[in-house]
């Protein structure tokens, strides 16, 4: 196989099947795969009861207790479709990232990339690295300022075991790819690069091992918008390309409605939401989701935000709050909410909230007027 | 056909662009130590330094063609003249030996001295200190706590203390030098490595499934080796007067062997007699190793490159 069509290697037909149409057709990821992907029905990416608790230094023996960054988080990447994950910093968005990444490891919980749980002997670590790759936020830490851009891409392809030179190869057609003409660029040091160019330099790395998802931590957040626009398209362009899959993590509103096929709304390392774009763009059941989508600006004068939408700062997530994490700070917290922590309840095909207003019989006086 | 999917793929034809792309055509950026070399070389105290460090070694290398007398032959007869004396441009020693030859010679050991134990400190130094700072944890807390110990002792005291117990001689005296070493260059290897450790670029390399001996080597190494290297340089003024330090206590090099420190040792009690004479084997272990300072302050300084 050759090495620009290597990049591409999934048959064109497969990434036709797995285009996902962008945008508010109210998808049911269920049913966007379903007549593809003969070999794989079920989620790509699967975790699982994620948990990750960062112990508090400071006790000489046992810890005085931990920073419960994500708890018990599960949720599904499905062949060819963008998921975006929102919240305010703090809310675990970066930790889950790692956590699906194996680059730390988690207190509880699983990642399973095509059914196999990732590490366990069916899929090891280097097998599964090999499937999903990151692109960081910060464009510049993220290379290392010593190597020059191909050797950074060229870097995991040897690592697997691939001829220096014809990873070298690979770095250079995968640079053409991202939009760096190989000649000018392949030699070039990081800090020759503007941000959007190293960002490019970033994907390219990711791709170098062929990858079928990539996980996006913040990828386009620390650039101007034009840039964040150049490379989001592109971005957009190798998913159809390459029929990869994207966990988008982001707290730009506006980016993640433009790119995301689903939206998973994170709060205090819980989700608070998840569903189809425009479904839950439009007709957001958890009052923090609506919260943040009315923290977005708006380019209607009439439509102006006049109150904070969300007072406060999120709760210590040391001892986060009893029963809804959200109750604290919610307009319509009601004695359940305090008492009871909300289950993920489906509202709609595809579309899931945990709010004792979302489930029916909760107990709260809400419950039934907004319940599906 | 996950699995299936290699990462090294068969040769074939390379398509589009690839093609074309021959590797003489890649502008190339000039490298990281490409440019701390051309800094280095505007920076004239660091030239000037390295100037007089080459002109040792080299003197160092050549003393048996240069020296003009033979630096272990002396006659009680022409002790103690002083430098200018016709035949003996430095004068003699206590025993009547030709100083210049004994400084052209000392050199050697004195070099030696300096320049050895560093070399020897640096691999073992970075060695636990770059392990310690990758691995973090608990590794990190036992090694590094085992080298705090070494810094309970002041470095002469140590070097004294090791050399004693070891015994007088030149490979007795390197032991302990090494030693006394490795802490401090473990120290800065470790805080260098930790702080490359948690960047982006090494979770980057980890993600791609490489192993942690690939990481360091690939990834850590370039941006760890830079500061721990001119942290040894810096060090290597400090050995020769600690080592110069241990022949005067007549720890290290043993007479009639000529070496800077053991010259002054020796040549102490003639202070009142002839106070340049017996200053002389000091003025080379200052050049020296200030020298070697001055030329470390440039390349740090060349090296301290923003971006």
């Amino acid at each position: 196989m050759s090495d620009t069509a290597a990049i591409g290697v999934r048959p064109l037909a497969d990434t036709a099947a797995l285009h996902h149409p962008r945008g508010g057709e109210g998808s049911d990821p269920g049913r966007n795969h379903s007549d593809p992907a003969p070999l794989n029905p079920g989620p790509l990416l699967e975790a699982q009861g994620l948990v990750k608790h960062f112990p508090l230094k400071g006790g000489l023996i046992r810890s005085p207790g931990a920073v419960r960054a994500v708890d018990a988080v599960s949720f599904s990447l499905y062949p060819g479709e963008i998921l975006g994950i929102v919240g305010e910093s703090g809310c675990g968005k970066s930790t889950t990232a790692r956590l699906l990444m194996n680059l730390i490891v988690p207190t509880a919980g699983t990642v399973r990339f095509d059914g196999r749980i990732a590490g366990s002997r069916e899929l090891p670590l280097r097998a599964f690295r090999r499937q999903v790759q990151m692109v960081f936020q910060d464009s510049y830490a993220s290379l290392n300022p010593r190597l020059t851009v191909e050797e950074s891409i060229a870097f995991a392809p040897t690592v697997h075991g691939m001829a220096s030179d014809e990873a070298v190869r690979r770095a250079r057609s995968l640079l053409d790819r991202v939009g760096l003409e190989p000649a000018r660029f392949a030699g070039r040091y990081p800090h020759e690069l503007s941000g959007g160019q190293r960002q490019r330099v970033n994907i390219a790395r990711a791709l170098a091992l062929q990858p079928r998802v990539l996980i996006l931590d913040e990828a386009v957040s620390a650039l101007d918008k034009s840039i964040e626009a150049q490379v989001l398209n592109l971005l957009l362009d190798l998913k159809d390309e390459l029929g990869l899959s994207y966990i988008f993590i982001s707290h730009d509103l506006e980016v993640v409605r433009f790119v995301a096929t689903r939206v998973l709304v994170m709060y205090l390392g819980r989700i608070a939401e998840v569903g189809p774009t425009e479904a839950l763009y439009t007709g957001s059941r958890h009052p923090y989701t609506t919260a943040l989508l009315r923290s977005m600006l708006s380019m209607d004068p009439d439509r102006r935000t006049e109150s904070a939408p969300v007072a406060g700062d999120p709760p210590n997530p040391i001892n986060p709050p009893s029963g809804c994490r959200f109750h604290t700070r919610c307009a319509f917290a009601e004695g359940v909410c305090s008492a009871v922590d909300p289950a993920l309840a489906p509202v709609e095909t595809g579309h899931a909230a945990a709010c004792h207003m979302a489930i029916a019989s909760s107990g709260h006086s809400k419950a039934d007027a907004r319940a599906a | 056909m996950l699995m299936s999917r290699p990462v090294a793929e068969g040769p074939g034809q390379a398509p589009g662009l690839a093609s074309g792309q021959a590797m003489s055509e890649i502008v190339r950026s000039p490298g990281y130590w490409a440019t701390v070399w051309r800094r280095v070389l505007r920076d004239p105290v660091a030239v000037g330094a390295a100037l007089v460090i080459l002109a040792i070694v080299l003197i160092a290398i050549l003393a048996p063609y240069i020296a003009p007398q033979d630096p272990y032959k002396g006659m009680t007869l022409r002790r103690l003249r002083p430098p200018g004396t016709e035949g003996f441009p430095l004068g003699t020693d206590e025993l009547g030996r030709d100083m210049l030859s004994r400084l052209i010679f000392g050199a050697r050991l004195s070099l030696f001295m300096g320049v050895t134990p560093v070399i020897l400190a640096l691999f073992l130094g970075s060695a636990i200190g770059i392990a310690a700072g990758y691995a973090g944890g608990w590794v990190n807390s036992i090694l590094m706590r085992t080298i705090d110990v070494f810094f309970a002792f002041p470095s002469v005291l140590l070097a004294i203390a090791l050399s004693g117990a070891l015994g007088a001689g030149v490979l007795n005296g390197l032991i302990s030098l090494t030693v006394v070493f490795i802490p401090p260059i473990a120290r800065v290897a470790e805080s260098v490595t930790t702080s490359v450790r948690s960047r982006d670029y090494v979770e980057a390399a980890r993600a791609s499934g490489a192993g942690p001996l690939t990481i360091v080597r690939v990834q850590v190494l370039g941006n760890v080796m830079g500061p721990i290297f001119v942290y040894g340089m810096s060090l290597v003024a400090v050995s020769m007067i600690l080592a110069s330090g241990l022949s005067f206590l007549g720890l290290g090099v043993k007479p009639p062997e000529p070496e800077w420190g053991l010259m002054l040792n020796t040549l102490r009690t003639a202070i009142y007699t002839q106070p340049l004479l017996c200053a002389l084997p000091g003025v080379m272990i200052f050049v020296t190793s200030i020298s070697f300072n001055m030329l470390t302050d440039g390349l740090r300084s060349a090296m301290d490159i923003k971006a």
